[in-house]
């Protein structure tokens, strides 16, 4: 049994995942337009969750939070569950496409054989769409990679019951659509998600996240070099940057991605400071790669000196101050 | 970043998938493009990686030692923390941490270590002290 689903590979999973099922129903949504409208341009340094022995960065809303976040603004119902036994996430997956809805699924990389070894790490957030079943294989349409592919009964409920940290509990989500998303509502959206995320970047309040969140791991940098020495902190930058440009979840490639939202959101909300923003959230992006080329030196141990790790936290500072100034002149938008 | 500048660097993607990105085109639109890799990218996993080898030979060269059990090598070698490997076990984190003690976990009972293998995809055999030998794996 096969669904006709249409297998669109995306920068981020979770885009992707959100962009396909809204597609399948007959929505016309681009990847950036559904990253914009769900808010999901973020940062956050969470010092006290330690993945692979280095705290944690995020240069994106909390998984999940993107589909919500869309569906919802677009006025779209969404069924999500969660499961005790995989016995019950496998037969509520078998109605879901028996009934031809292709279902979105949470899962953990570790266990994901289709992936290369180097990127399997027990991470749980990642998002796939399962599409179909054949003799006993469930057929996968993950975005981040360019064809679809297909998961053995056995791995499929492997990957969906992963624990640790984030641990999907086999939890599966859809929309149901039941009327035409029109344009005003889309233009509607837009500006709810634009507004969130200037909530989300500028004014939420602690030092460790949105705007002020770059600069406090900016200083840290320094606290570290300080205290832990340069090869623990090489792995900390490291891990930053691994947050920053790791598969499908690209922090540098977050912002390209929030830059063309704007473009295309031009298109319904005819406002021409939006192109012009855009190019802001570029020029961030750009500064955000040529930090990752910096602490790349510092990480490969050709930069050792005091003077290279103030270099980063410089970059960092003028990087969260262009992120700044791009949403508060977001924020000043009156439509 | 334009377009062309979309860096196509050797990676351990290369034989599995091209990723997409986002890019300005000449026009000054985003488009998108595939990139087989950016060599900051694989530099900043291969650190990664190297920690991780540097943490399981030090696990190794413990257990060697008898300092400490298997059940940390075998942790270390999944990519695991104690967080994890308690979530997956169902063991307590204090629990896991005692069974560390190379006289705790020679006390074992059976359906413990059953559990263990289970969770490192090994045999029953291959966990116990006596008979461990990293360099098979």
């Amino acid at each position: 049994m096969q669904i006709n689903f249409e297998h669109r590979q995306a920068a981020h999973c979770e885009n992707g995942v959100t962009t396909n099922l809204l597609r399948f129903s007959g929505i016309e949504i681009t990847e950036p337009l559904a990253f914009g409208i769900g808010s999901g341009l973020f940062f956050i340094y969470i010092p006290f969750l330690m993945v692979n022995n280095a705290p944690a960065f995020s240069y994106r809303t909390m998984p999940g939070l993107i589909f919500k976040r869309t569906c919802k603004r677009l006025g779209i119902d969404v069924t999500r569950k969660k499961f005790s036994s995989p016995d019950s996430a496998r037969k509520v997956l078998d109605d879901c496409l028996l009934n031809n809805q292709p279902v979105g699924c949470q899962v953990g990389v570790y266990y994901l054989t289709y992936f290369p070894k180097e990127y399997r790490f027990h991470f749980n957030a990642h998002n796939i769409v399962v599409y179909g079943k054949e003799d006993d294989r469930y057929l996968i349409s993950d975005p981040v990679m360019e064809d679809t592919t297909s998961l053995s009964d056995y791995k499929l409920s492997r990957v969906r019951f992963a624990k640790g940290p984030l641990a999907p509990r086999g939890q599966i989500y859809f929309p149901h659509l039941d009327e035409k998303v029109t344009k005003e509502k889309f233009a509607k959206a837009i500006r709810k998600g634009i507004k969130q995320n200037v909530r989300d970047m500028l004014y939420i309040p602690g030092p460790v996240a949105g705007v002020s969140g770059i600069k406090f791991v900016a200083r840290k940098i320094l606290k570290w070099h300080d205290k832990l020495g340069n090869h623990k902190t090489g792995l900390y930058l490291a891990q930053l940057v691994r947050m920053q440009e790791e598969i499908g979840t690209g922090g540098g490639g977050f912002r390209y991605i929030y830059a063309a939202f704007l473009q295309q959101a031009h298109d319904y909300v005819p406002d021409d400071r939006l192109l012009a923003i855009s190019e802001k959230f570029t020029a961030a992006g750009d500064m955000w790669r040529d930090a990752a080329v910096q602490a790349a030196g510092i990480f490969k141990g050709r930069l050792t000196q005091r003077d290279d790790f103030v270099n980063m936290h410089d970059r960092m500072y003028q990087v969260a101050e262009v992120e700044k100034e791009a949403f508060t002149q977001l924020s000043k938008l009156k439509f | 970043m334009n377009k062309k500048d979309i860096p196509q660097d050797h990676s351990a993607l290369v034989n599995y998938i091209r990723e997409l990105c986002y890019a300005v085109g000449e026009d000054g639109n985003y488009e998108t493009a595939n990139s087989t890799g950016w060599e900051v990218k694989t530099t900043a996993l291969d650190v990664a990686w190297k920690d991780i080898e540097t943490r399981i030979l030090d696990a190794k060269d413990k257990v060697l030692r008898g300092k400490v059990s298997p059940v940390l090598f075998y942790m270390e070698l999944r990519l695991m923390d104690i967080k994890i490997l308690s979530a997956y076990t169902g063991f307590w984190q204090c629990t896991i941490k005692r069974h560390f003690k190379p006289s705790v976990f020679n006390k074992l009972s059976e359906a413990k270590l059953k559990k263990y293998a289970e969770v490192f995809d090994i045999s029953l055999k291959e966990l116990k002290m006596e008979h461990f030998n990293a360099d098979k794996l």
